[in-house]
């Protein structure tokens, strides 16, 4: 558990990550999970919490297929109780997007994501498949096809 | 936010001493490369070697530079690390910017 402000993410994720064996993900997945760990947090503080002051809690559960990860908060409910579709934003020449990419990741890196409303709080689960290599490689076109 | 700058072959080679563009330090990172970019030189090379993790803030914060640069003027990146290169390729921010496997040889530490 940590306070969802900026600095104390970013020391809790490089905690989380300096001291994960290993043997538990490889180099790329680490990196995968960090991504997705990292984005998932940033909305909790800017959106959730919006600069108010809150915990976040954050439990990885290592499974055969990957890592499972819950993150609870007691901010404020996603907007329409559902998830982001997360399109990815694109541009033409110099007109190019500065955000909107953070949910089309989240989405893109991980499986088997859900979002509930709890009487004092958010908890979004998902899973973080191992080998992700094999299935960035493929990458599809339509985020629609990656949704449960 | 540590940037340090030196000219290479009539460009600007920026690189970032930070090991994280993230959300905590967007806008300082935005702030000091708008000093950075006061130079003349109309290539700037944003080296990234030391530069472990970027998150979607940070991508936009790259983004936002080369916008401010204009359109007489190219950022390009160099030395992306892995997690780095994952972002930019995903969300294929990476066909929008010329990126160099290696950052200019001058601003590499005597080993």
């Amino acid at each position: 558990m940590f306070p969802a402000e900026p600095l104390a993410v970013r020391a809790a994720v490089g905690k989380l990550f300096d001291h994960m064996p290993t043997e538990l993900l490889s180099e790329d997945e680490r990196g995968t999970a960090e991504i997705v760990i990292a984005e998932v947090l940033n909305n909790i503080v800017e959106h959730a919490y919006a600069g108010a002051p809150g915990n976040i809690d954050l439990t990885l559960d290592p499974t055969d297929t990957g890592l499972n990860c819950v993150i609870t908060d007691q901010g404020r409910p996603m907007p329409d109780g559902v998830i982001p579709i997360g399109v990815l934003p694109t541009g033409v020449g110099l007109d190019q997007p500065e955000g909107g990419f953070g949910w089309y990741m989240i989405r893109a890196l991980s499986r088997d994501i859900s979002y509930n409303r709890r009487p004092d709080g958010n908890c979004l689960t998902f899973h973080l498949p191992r080998r992700q290599a094999a299935f960035l490689a493929g990458f599809p076109n339509c985020i629609g096809s990656m949704t449960q | 936010m540590d940037i340090r700058c030196e000219h290479h072959d009539g460009a600007l080679v920026a690189r970032v001493g930070a090991d994280r563009i993230d959300a905590a330090v967007a806008i300082q990172f935005k702030d000091r490369m708008r000093e950075v970019m006061q130079d003349s030189a109309t290539r700037v090379i944003l080296d990234l070697s030391r530069v472990g993790f970027l998150d979607s803030s940070g991508l936009g914060a790259v983004v936002a530079v080369m916008k401010l640069l204009g359109p007489d003027r190219k950022l390009e990146l160099a030395a992306l690390t892995p997690t780095v290169e994952k972002v930019f390729r995903l969300t294929r921010m990476d066909g929008v910017f010329t990126i160099h496997a290696n950052a200019p040889a001058s601003l590499h530490h005597v080993r």
